[in-house]
């Protein structure tokens, strides 16, 4: 019987199974401080989330590659009424959707690297309520990856300090 | 902007199939917030012999059974035993929104394989009362594993939750609304209040729907429907055999889709745009098979589990423009009266939630002019409708439906769709 890494995140269990090998590998990696996605040796795709073949081709073959963690916010939604426990204390919170830089528009126009995660804090906690209003699509991010354990980290999403922000991010009309 | 087409698919070969069946029953129990307190085998088997009444059969003329939920029914054979049924053919499917149309065309499959005469397809839900359909409670605490670890771990869980991320992209793409989508709500609840059976009967205005409490934005309370409990069915037979038991008017099948996919549907964002819903592809399959389009349609049931889902689906399937459909759905053209009227019960938003049930049911009883509003009862034991849709009317039949359209809704990357004519 296979066995199973287990973390705790804000109160709640988080489990991989061991044989559950592209998550196991996906999170080692960035608990190991690494945001690594699998390619395709064949035609170079990078895709997220982990999968067992390839997307676009079904090749088996993939190579896990160290990918960039920035990218502008393409979606988002922003959780007032929290339903999982965890979540309760923490909201309202906002889940972004953050195109990565790396191959967007490929391999067609529709497509893009969009990659989950909460707002956070430059250290990795959830990202007070006026630090939300800020964060809108078209905001520049950069990803925090928010270690749990010596096997488990999240990728997380915070301001990247660095990047030219837009003036006025796209966000919802009623604050 | 154009995505790639389905124009691949053959569209053509059922079409010896079209109107060749009908919906010859359906039937309901009340939607309640606790006060059924029934198991679900109670009420499926209330549902069922509803609609086996409402067809004139007998537990004789039914041989085939579909259902489907999220492991939170009873399977068919105890609702078949509860009913005296001796069933050729049975299949219990794991699925939420979108089963509706998916299973009418697999009972359509399954009688022209000869495995059976006459299927019913129920749901049966506590969707209040046990299992909540909007994620709280039990659901929402347990273990996060697996492919969830990239949803369930940041709170992203419950459908509205997950869906959000494509509403508020429609907004940021074309400029969408709030007091437009609020509109979907407003005409629902115009219709639910001419629905004796519709559980939220009081009529709200934009105002209510955008001051209700943000459950995520871009939802309000008053942009998401109301978890009930319920059992819904309808019996699907060839249309000969239908006519055999029941007289008048029939709502004859004329098209389906069932669950049809934007690529990645394994984590569709990636593929975008993201504000473009399945029914973008499922238009493809659908209105080539029925022959006609948009423009022929009276009545539309688009799934409501939230305002945007009636409007991205509308959308999606031609009813307007790309990037029209918070204009379509705040003109006045869904409402009862308008063009077009879209949920006349009030739908998921006001009538009850179904996993898309009430729709298909509600689209029945209009193209047979049966719809069960307060209308007065004439001599003949049927309804005299007035067709009156002001403020102060009770009438919620639309005159002379002769093609209805259901749009149903899995998530934005699946969908199943069905037209009906009347026949």
């Amino acid at each position: 019987m296979a066995g199973q890494i287990t973390a705790d995140h804000l109160g709640m269990t988080l489990t991989i199974d061991d044989l559950d090998h592209e998550n196991k590998e996906y999170f080692a990696w960035c608990a190991k401080g690494e945001f690594r996605l699998q390619r395709n040796p064949n035609n170079g795709l990078v895709r997220y989330p982990p999968t067992t073949r390839c997307p676009w081709t079904g090749d088996k073959e993939a190579e896990w590659v160290p990918v960039e963690g920035k990218g502008t916010v393409y979606s988002y939604n922003e959780v007032h009424h929290a339903i999982q426990p965890a979540f309760k204390a923490v909201a309202p919170y906002m889940l972004l959707l953050v195109e990565l830089d790396t191959q967007k528009g490929k391999p067609s126009e529709f497509e893009g690297l969009r990659v989950a995660g909460n707002l956070v804090t430059a250290d990795g906690e959830m990202a007070p309520p006026d630090m939300v209003k800020k964060v809108g699509i078209g905001s520049r991010m950069r990803m925090v990856l928010k270690k749990l354990t010596d096997d488990i980290a999240l990728p997380m999403w915070t301001l990247d300090e660095d990047a030219e922000q837009p003036a006025k991010p796209w966000r919802y009309a009623q604050e | 902007m154009t995505l790639s087409s389905v124009s691949d698919v053959d569209a053509s070969s059922p079409k010896h199939l079209a109107d060749k069946y009908s919906i010859v029953g359906v039937g309901e129990t009340a939607f309640s917030r606790g006060g059924l307190f029934r198991t679900t085998r109670a009420m499926a088997t209330e549902a069922i012999s509803k609609a086996m009444a409402d067809a004139n059969m007998t537990a004789d003329d039914v041989d085939g059974m579909l259902s489907y939920s999220g492991a939170d029914s009873t399977f068919s054979p105890f609702i078949a035993g509860d009913l005296g049924i001796r069933l050729n053919f049975y299949m219990d499917v794991f699925g939420g929104g979108s089963s509706t149309e998916a299973l009418i065309g697999i009972a359509i499959g399954v009688i022209e394989a000869g495995m059976c005469k006459t299927v019913a397809i129920f749901r049966s839900m506590n969707g209040f009362s046990q299992v909540r359909i909007g994620g709280t409670g039990a659901r929402s605490a347990v273990p996060v594993k697996g492919d969830e670890l990239h949803s369930r771990a940041y709170g992203w869980q419950a459908a509205g939750q997950m869906f959000a991320p494509t509403f508020m992209r429609h907004m940021y793409d074309y400029g969408t609304t709030p007091e437009q989508v609020a509109m979907v709500k407003v005409t629902h609840s115009q219709h639910a209040a001419r629905n004796p059976k519709a559980y939220y009967k009081n009529i709200v205005t934009v105002d209510d729907v955008l001051s209700s409490r943000f459950i995520v934005k871009p939802l309000h309370l008053l942009d998401c429907c109301v978890e009930t409990d319920n059992a819904t069915c309808i019996i699907v037979t060839r249309a000969e055999r239908a006519r055999d038991h029941r007289s008048g008017p029939h709502a004859l099948i004329r098209s389906v889709v069932g669950r049809c996919c934007k690529p990645r549907i394994d984590m569709h964002y990636q593929h975008g745009p993201i504000s473009t819903v399945a029914g973008h592809y499922a238009k493809e399959i659908l209105w080539p098979n029925a022959g006609l389009g948009p423009e022929d349609v009276d009545i539309t049931g688009a799934y409501d589990a939230f305002t945007f889902t009636s409007m991205l689906q509308l959308e999606d399937y031609g009813f307007c423009k790309k990037g029209e459909g918070g204009q379509y759905v705040s003109d006045g053209t869904i409402r009862l009266g308008g063009r077009r009227p879209n949920n006349t019960s009030g739908g998921h938003l006001c009538e009850g939630y179904t996993h898309g049930m009430n729709m298909v049911i509600e689209n029945v009883r209009q193209i047979r002019g049966e719809i069960d509003d307060a209308c007065p009862i004439g001599p003949d034991g049927k309804r005299q409708h007035t067709h009156d849709y002001s403020d102060s009317g009770s009438c919620r039949q639309v005159k002379d439906v002769e093609v209805s359209a259901n749009l149903g809704w899995a998530m934005p990357g699946t969908g199943s769709a069905m037209v009906m004519v009347k026949g």
